[in-house]
């Protein structure tokens, strides 16, 4: 065996990587483990090493096509074989194919006894000749430490443990090297000083009975990293870690609307309802309508053809069916289209990140156009209010870049506080319609009213709610002097209205007839005005007519004087006499 | 644990080991020295190995010396860690020693071999 000094990699460009395949390792560690270099994995029993240490070695396998040798000190060759076939991996297959070679290090305690000098050559042996019979580029040590229990001298073991590192990093393979976590340093035999590139911690901790599992990158030398806790989970497919702060916002969106199935609550939202693939959150006390809000939305969308994921965490879903039946939602029919599916299961049931991951599997699964969570606040209880809303944003996240529209149910505890505890979650959505309960004149009534509705215009009215046997109806509320006014206030003020209506109407006939009522007076005032003028002007008439004869007869008079006085012989001349007695007779 | 030894294959390596005689002869002690590369180390152990079979116990060991650099399938195959390591294969119970055996009183006494060598001497 060769022994060179390790040649220091001091190069320009970044450090090289090895993509894990692990979901969301590489997003923390920006790419993966160091290539080419020891990675320290270390955690408590049970916490994953060697699982995450097995998929290292699968993936790359499998999708990187780069082989790999796994070294178990602890695990027999059919012992991980069952362990990791649990994840749906069929090592050996990989193992006929040669892409991975297990190598089971066994040494028994009992009938090994030291004496004198020796070094860890038959382990490099080994390795080597397993690295080299299958080209392997990836090599996992599940757990080194076990030497220490098995070989009592431990200044040999540690210089040989340096000189293992230093080999491996000669051998240009990376390698994931597993140690248990010790009480005060990271690994029970500090391991640590031998890694000095990469260290990621495993984690299971136990918070409100519910255990979650976290990974963090204690180091991660000439790269960036995530440097925070990450819960991650193992499901059937393997490990997945759920990194919240590396989520980026860049989705694509949609300017399709979709109806809400309550043709007023479209009408609130612009006429149109709310946009494909954006997050809906609904929030309300209890009682006040949510899962019928989402059930309508749930059965608006199926009807149009797609497909609907309704998780619901609080009812079966055949207790959601019988219930929504009762005002008029019939949903049994679209379950068996298979345009609505539901998925129950009780908050409580596993830990949040597996609630997660169960949820991304259906969604994977059923490729819904629409997901309904009903309600996400008892999910987001079975973890801290971090989590939760990471979890959250990781979901949101997941959805919108599918164009998938989500809707949400919250469940508040009333008061106006409601609203700012929300805050948190409502930052992440898209549109929030809350639900409320009015009570007065000794009744409860619901109102519904858009809070937030981003990129379109809506109605900034509060909407009485109201729940009857054909389904939802949303009508105007009265804004009285007092308030808000519905239910049975409503009711009366709309009577009240309607008197008043009444009233006026009424008070306008009785206008209409008095004006009438003066006209015809006025008429008849007139028509005896006209008949006294008649008659004025016939006497005026007459009057006329006297005067005329007057006249005349004077002036025959005068002619009769002047005749009789014979002032002038011409005028007589042209006036007889006779007519004149005749005139003043008539 | 001891069921699942594999086995060490038989005539992988000529034997080094004197030819048996003697009354004891159905009582083979079976080595098998596993070393890797010509080190001072493995020479030691190699040394110190035959000179116990050549005089301890002489005319009953049957001594392979297995260099894992020339073979290494049989490191994995015999579970080789540490080396030098020397596997007693017979007779049961398998024991097995590493080091350069710089001790050959512990080393009878680990190969449960100290009183059958009194008794051969």
């Amino acid at each position: 065996m060769k022994k060179k000094s390790p040649t220091p990699a001091f190069k320009a460009q970044r450090l090289p990587k090895c993509p894990t395949g692990i979901q969301g390792l590489d997003e923390i560690t920006g790419g993966g483990l160091p290539r080419q270099r020891p990675t320290l994995v270390c955690g408590s029993a049970g916490c994953g090493k060697t699982l995450l240490a097995a998929e290292f070695l699968v993936r790359g396998a499998m999708q990187f096509d780069e082989p790999g040798v796994f070294m178990a000190f602890e695990e027999t060759e059919s012992e991980l074989k069952a362990n990791v076939a649990s994840l749906g991996f069929d090592l050996d297959t990989l193992i006929d194919r040669k892409k991975i070679l297990l190598d089971y290090v066994h040494i028994e305690q009992g009938d090994t006894q030291e004496s004198g000098d020796y070094d860890l050559e038959g382990l490099f042996v080994r390795l080597g000749h397993a690295i080299d019979s299958i080209g392997a580029k990836r090599v996992v040590l599940d757990t080194l430490e076990v030497l220490f229990a098995s070989l009592p001298n431990e200044a040999i073991l540690r210089s040989e443990l340096r000189r293992l590192f230093r080999w491996l990093k000669e051998k240009g393979v990376t390698a994931v090297i597993t140690a248990e976590r010790g009480r005060e340093q990271l690994t029970r035999h500090g391991l640590e000083e031998y890694v000095s590139d990469c260290v990621i911690l495993l984690d299971h901790r136990i918070n409100d009975q519910i255990a979650t599992r976290h990974l963090r990158v204690v180091k991660y030398r000439g790269a960036m990293h995530g440097t925070n806790e990450f819960p991650f989970l193992i499901g059937d497919e393997g490990i997945s870690v759920l990194p919240i702060t590396s989520l980026s916002l860049n989705h694509k969106v949609s300017a399709e609307r979709i109806a809400t199935g309550i043709p007023r609550l479209d009408a609130m939202l612009g006429g149109r309802g709310f946009f494909r693939g954006s997050s809906i959150l609904l929030t309300g006390t209890p009682g006040t309508g949510k899962t019928i809000i989402a059930a309508n939305f749930a059965q608006a969308a199926a009807l149009r053809g797609e497909r609907v994921l309704f998780f619901s965490f609080e009812e079966s879903p055949d207790q959601i069916i019988r219930n929504m039946h009762s005002i008029g939602l019939r949903l049994d029919p679209l379950v068996k289209r298979g345009l609505l599916r539901f998925h129950s299961a009780r908050p409580s049931l596993y830990g949040l990140e597996m609630h997660l991951a169960t949820m991304f599997k259906e969604i994977a699964a059923f490729k819904p156009h629409v997901v309904v969570v009903d309600p996400i606040t008892s999910l987001m209880s079975s973890g801290t209010d971090s989590e939760g809303k990471g979890m959250v944003t990781r979901l949101i996240d997941y959805l919108k870049a599918g164009l998938v529209t989500s809707l949400f149910t919250s469940l508040t505890q009333g008061g106006h506080a409601l609203q700012q505890s929300e805050a948190a979650m409502s930052s992440l959505m898209d549109s929030w319609i809350l639900l409320q309960d009015y009570e007065g004149n000794g009744e409860r009534n619901r109102v519904l009213y858009v809070l937030k509705a981003r990129g379109m215009a809506h109605s900034n009215q509060i909407r009485e709610f109201l729940i009857s046997n054909h389904g939802i109806d949303l009508v105007d509320a009265y804004i009285g002097p007092g308030g808000v006014l519905t239910g049975s206030a409503r009711a009366a003020q709309h009577s009240l209205e309607k008197a008043a209506v009444l009233a006026s109407q009424q008070e306008a006939a009785q206008l209409k007839r008095e004006v009438e009522r003066k006209h015809g007076a006025l008429e008849y005032k007139i028509s005896g005005l006209r008949s006294d003028y008649e008659t004025e002007a016939a006497e005026l008439r007459r009057i006329a007519e006297q005067v005329g004869t007057r006249t005349f007869v004077l002036g025959t008079e005068r002619d009769a004087s002047g005749i009789l006085r014979q002032a002038d012989v011409k005028a007589s001349a042209f006036a007889p006499a006779k007519p004149i007695h005749t005139k003043i007779k008539v | 644990m001891k069921t699942k030894r594999p086995r060490s294959p038989a005539g992988a390596a000529p034997p080094v080991a004197a030819p048996p005689r003697g009354a004891s002869g159905n009582k083979k002690i079976r080595l098998r020295l596993y070393v890797a590369g010509a080190t001072t180390r493995s020479r030691n152990a190699v040394v110190r190995i035959r000179n116990l079979c050549e005089n301890e116990l002489a005319g009953r060991c049957d001594l392979k010396v297995i260099d894992i650099y020339q073979q290494p399938e049989l490191a994995r195959l015999n579970q080789i860690v540490a080396t030098p390591t020397l596997i007693k294969e017979m007779p049961r119970p398998v024991r097995r020693y590493i080091g350069n055996l710089a001790d050959i009183i512990d080393l009878l006494s680990g190969l449960d071999l100290d009183l059958e060598a009194k008794v051969a001497a």
